[in-house]
């Protein structure tokens, strides 16, 4: 059970006998933008001028939290498991990569709504098909569907580079802003200005009514098809809009790089994001930013200090990862939920 | 006779050899207070499964209203008109009863959709939610969550769900089921007191319950129709006594 639900029943109970308005109130109580909200934004801020020699890593992680939040919005709220979400990220960059070196369309943010476009439609077309089953079976063909893409974009090398990949120059943002391979200071502000507009997106749908109705999925599909919830096409639905985010972010990635290999669509990326995602917590929004950070900073980090020859860094992920769902009720969000908890108890007594 | 609102024709449903529903040509007057009774294993779960499109039928067909709702959606058959209660508790255990309320509100109002407003934004949903529960006396409990509440006012909710999807038909699927004996008369009174215009069946293993609430009684017995009629006239059928309610006089 996610903890944002519990709090606002807390909060309702403590209320009593509920009349209409305080009804109201407590149901468009999580959309309020509380104050602590801002913090990812001034770190990444704070970031690009205190840590300039860190944005290449900064970036990567702007990009792997808008992976990661795509990714939270069907497992995390629509209860949907998916160990191929690559897929979309992948053709994403692949949309993104070719437009520049196949079809002579350098400007970056025609790429970023093409390969939503693209992504998105796939999302749509797979969904509708896959998500008629669940659980293991589910994740067995969400697996099976990205590593037939990865096959795929290997088979036909003359289009995709193959194994090489493909090296592309993405032209000016909108015709004015050159990519900045050096200080990556446009890469950065691109990254985050995506991640800002698809976590407005996101966090709007959450606690939209449509929003609401996947949480209803999650908790009780039977139960949703007794009020008469359309469930498949509501989770098609969401199912397409994380398409298309993922697809966002994997265009992303490959423009402020400038090449895309096949890794954008391996199976270990399918698992490196849902592990994020359960690292910093699911079906809280935050987790994602959380996840994602704590992830790639330990990545870079293990690797600076027990070297890249050995996959050290692997060994370190799987002693927290482990750690963290064996003692965490939510990943690290639910570890921060229990220590809000503790602390306001404390006070009371 | 008055109309049927629900009607079956030589419903079967078969699992494999196994028949669970056979031939069952079963009608639900408009108004109807409507009780199905039968041993454990009759197959009654199963006819509600049918009549809500949770399964569909190996053959035979059923109709709302004289319209044929065979191969509906369960969600398109909650929007005609049928709504149902679980024989075990089906709710979002972990939401409050305000928010299991109004989840079935904004699918009933077509509001569930909305993706760029948040949730409470629009008042009739909430209103609607907030009047079922008080329907019930159960705005008290509004702002807890389910699994803080006693068995049977999760039963109450239950009722308040498919009552707020403002229903032609309601199904109740043995309503009273594991509710303390102390509570089951919440539930009674409230069942006693459904809107005459709502047609109603209730499933219940309880004859006390039957035979206080039933206007007309349809007797289940491996999957087929063994009697049909008033409580009274099902009372002295001797078929019916030696099948199930002489069984039940020796448990």
């Amino acid at each position: 059970m996610s903890a944002d639900t519990s709090t606002t029943a807390a909060a309702a109970a403590t209320a009593g006998r509920l009349d209409r308005a305080s009804a109201r109130r407590i149901l468009l109580h999580d959309h309020r933008i509380r104050l602590i909200e801002l913090l990812p934004w001034v770190i990444a801020l704070g970031v690009f001028f205190l840590f300039p020699g860190y944005r290449l890593l900064a970036t990567q992680i702007l990009i792997m939290i808008l992976f990661a939040l795509s990714l939270d919005l069907i497992v995390g709220y629509a209860g949907i498991v998916s160990l191929g979400h690559a897929a979309f990220f992948g053709t994403g960059s692949y949309v993104a990569a070719l437009l520049v070196s196949s079809y002579g369309v350098p400007e970056p943010v025609t790429g970023v709504v093409a390969a939503v476009i693209v992504s998105a439609a796939l999302g749509f077309v797979t969904g509708w098909i896959l998500l008629r089953t669940h659980g293991l079976t589910l994740l067995m063909l969400t697996m099976a569907f990205a590593i037939m893409l990865h096959e795929l974009a290997n088979e036909f090398a003359e289009l995709t580079g193959g194994f090489d990949g493909i090296n592309f120059a993405p032209g000016p943002i909108l015709g004015i802003f050159d990519f900045d391979p050096l200080w990556y200071s446009s890469n950065y502000f691109y990254a985050l200005v995506f991640l800002f507009l698809g976590f407005l997106f996101v966090r709007a749908i959450i606690y939209s009514p449509f929003g609401r109705a996947l949480v209803g999925i999650r908790e009780n599909t039977r139960r949703m098809h007794a009020v008469g919830s359309p469930v498949l096409w509501r989770m098609v639905t969401a199912y397409t809009i994380s398409a298309g985010l993922a697809g966002l972010a994997g265009a992303i990635y490959v423009q402020v790089q400038g090449n895309v290999t096949l890794g954008v669509l391996s199976f270990e990326l399918s698992g490196e994001i849902l592990v994020m995602l359960i690292l910093g917590g699911t079906g809280r929004l935050y987790g994602a930013f959380i996840g994602a950070a704590v992830y790639k900073l330990l990545e870079s980090f293990t690797e600076q200090i027990l070297g890249t020859d050995q996959p050290y860094w692997m060994l370190v992920i799987g002693v927290v990862l482990i750690v963290t769902v064996l003692f965490t009720r939510n990943g690290f969000i639910g570890m921060y939920d229990d220590a809000i908890a503790w602390i306001r108890r404390r006070r009371r007594s | 006779m008055s109309e049927a609102v629900l009607e079956t024709r030589d419903l079967n449903k078969n699992f494999g050899a196994l028949q669970v529903s056979r031939n069952i040509n079963f009608r639900l007057d408009a108004g109807a207070r409507h009780a199905l009774i039968g041993p454990n294993g009759a197959g009654k779960t199963t006819f509600v499964n049918l009549l809500t499109g949770v399964l569909s039928p190996t053959d035979g067909a059923v109709l709302l209203n004289g319209r044929d709702i065979t191969h509906m959606r369960q969600d398109r058959r909650v929007k005609a008109g049928i709504a149902r209660t679980f024989q075990i508790n089906t709710l979002f255990a972990g939401l409050t009863v305000l928010e299991n309320l109004y989840l079935a509100v904004s699918e009933h109002l077509g509001r569930a959709g909305a993706m760029f407003r948040p949730a409470g934004a629009r008042r009739e949903v909430v209103d609607e939610a907030m009047a079922a529960l008080d329907g019930l006396r159960l705005a008290d409990d509004a702002g807890k969550t389910i699994r803080e509440l006693p068995y049977g006012r999760q039963r109450l909710v239950e009722i308040a769900i498919a009552l707020a999807l403002k229903p032609k038909v309601l199904l109740l699927d043995e309503p009273a089921a594991g509710v303390p004996s102390a509570e089951s008369h919440l539930i009674l009174d409230v069942i006693e007191a459904l809107p005459e215009d709502i047609a109603v069946l209730i499933i219940e293993h309880d004859m006390d319950v039957v035979f206080r609430f039933a206007r007309e009684i349809t007797v289940l017995v491996q999957g087929g129709i063994l009697a049909s009629g008033p409580p009274d006239e099902i009372a002295a059928n001797a078929e019916v006594r030696s099948v199930y309610l002489g069984e039940g006089t020796h448990d």
